[in-house]
């Protein structure tokens, strides 16, 4: 068991987290919070997989890379998206009348 | 209802991490050993940098960067096309704090210089375009909240011209070097140190000008906008 | 001593998720959410990717924790100034 192998079980455990957040969450700023962790999670996944036999290795670090560039986009978007939404019905979650929170 | 909705939600999530956590110990266990590591050290003369991971991104693996930029390049597009940018400065911001003021002419330089640092230290240290744009977008955001004038970076065509600048600079290469009888994307020998240096430059500037433009696009203040209370 | 070190990295970045997710203030959430990724920036350096570490370090602190904060002041304001419709809570 190396601590790469470690790290990549950490991010099991955040894909997990994310997923019950992005789930059970109403508010939406939160559940954006909850997709970040689980992409997070399964950035440390990829990266810790790879590397528990070779050591370090730049191709999945590349990629993960990439993928953080295009997460913050996403995120970027996203809060576009909700302040639009939230201007437009003063709401901040999806959820039906009655058990909207925050 | 709603409670047993939240337990059976709880008990899928907690499955699915399980099942997660075992697939990933079994694929650890797995005799496979990956020969990338090799594979890339030993061609790593070929690619015209020195850092492996810039190597990858921008040279073995350009497709994939290629296609990110487009990613940003649409997210930017959405982003701004979703609120009316008139100009990259609020006025609202513009702060009297003296302080802060001064903090920021000794900042903003600063923040630059980093980021034309880290992009230059990409070709044979870890750095590159994706932590130089975010560096350069940080520069932005910070002299936006500060109500720094910015007036220069007129949004339509300028801004528009920015976020695609990248993406474009990028496809012209490609094609320029199918179109001279090499693979799409694969750059001719001799030139792919400069070629890399000049993507990663044009790189920097769209995506620093996309997180910022996505940044700036996000305010929807009441005061401004005519359909105020609309919808509800 | 380096296993001692993961361990404590790997416990407080589920444990900062997990109050990223629960915490009841949105504001907190979100500076939780970036100290989430300062200590990912610090994983990513012992995975012996310094640059993700640097990516990481300048988005995921600095660049979400703005944007995001800034969400957050905003959606406050708006509640401020319009008394939130009855179906808020």
């Amino acid at each position: 068991m190396s601590p790469d192998l470690l790290y990549a079980l950490a991010g099991v455990g955040l894909c997990g987290i994310g997923l019950a957040g992005f789930l059970l969450l109403d508010h939406l700023l939160r559940r954006l919070l909850a997709f970040n962790l689980l992409g997070s999670g399964v950035f440390l996944v990829l990266v810790g997989l790879a590397q528990h036999r070779g050591g370090p290795d730049p191709v999945p670090q590349a990629l993960v890379l990439t993928g953080i560039v295009v997460a913050i986009a996403a995120t970027a978007l996203a809060i576009v998206l909700i302040r639009r939404y939230f201007h437009l019905t003063g709401r901040t979650s999806l959820a039906d009348a009655g058990d909207g929170q925050s | 209802m709603r409670r047993l909705l939240v337990l059976v939600s709880l008990a899928a999530c907690t499955a699915l991490t399980i099942a997660l956590a075992l697939a990933v110990l079994v694929a650890a266990e797995s005799a496979v050993v990956s020969e990338l590591p090799q594979q890339l050290a030993a061609s790593l003369g070929r690619s015209g940098v020195e850092h492996p991971t810039t190597a990858v991104l921008l040279n073995f693996r350009s497709y994939d960067t290629l296609l990110e930029i487009g990613v940003l390049v649409i997210a930017g597009m959405s982003g701004i096309s979703l609120a009316s940018t008139r100009s990259l400065e609020d006025p609202a911001l513009r702060s009297s704090d003296v302080l802060l003021y001064a903090l920021q002419r000794w900042f903003v330089p600063l923040m630059l210089l980093l980021a034309a640092y880290l992009l230059w230290a990409g070709s044979h240290r870890p750095g590159g375009a994706f932590q130089a744009g975010a560096v350069l977008a940080a520069t932005g955001v910070l002299m936006r909240l500060g109500g720094l004038p910015m007036a220069f970076i007129r949004p339509g065509v300028l801004l528009r011209l920015g976020l695609v600048l990248g993406f474009a600079v990028f496809l012209l290469v490609a094609i320029a070097s199918a179109l001279a009888g090499e693979a799409f994307l694969a750059y001719p020998p001799g030139m792919a140190g400069g070629l890399i240096l000049a993507i990663e430059t044009v790189l920097t500037l769209s995506i620093g000008m996309i997180l910022l433009a996505l940044f700036v696009a996000a305010p929807v203040s009441a005061e401004h906008e005519p359909e105020e209370g609309g919808g509800s | 001593m380096s296993w001692l070190l993961d361990g404590l990295l790997i416990v407080s970045l589920l444990v900062t998720a997990v109050a990223v997710l629960l915490s009841r203030d949105l504001f907190r959430a979100v500076v939780m959410f970036m100290a989430f990724g300062l200590l990912m920036a610090l994983a990513w350096v012992r995975l012996q990717a310094p640059d993700i570490a640097l990516a990481e370090a300048a988005i995921g602190a600095g660049l979400t924790g703005v944007l995001l904060l800034d969400a957050v002041s905003h959606f406050q304001r708006g509640r401020l100034r319009e008394q939130p419709p009855g179906e808020e809570g």
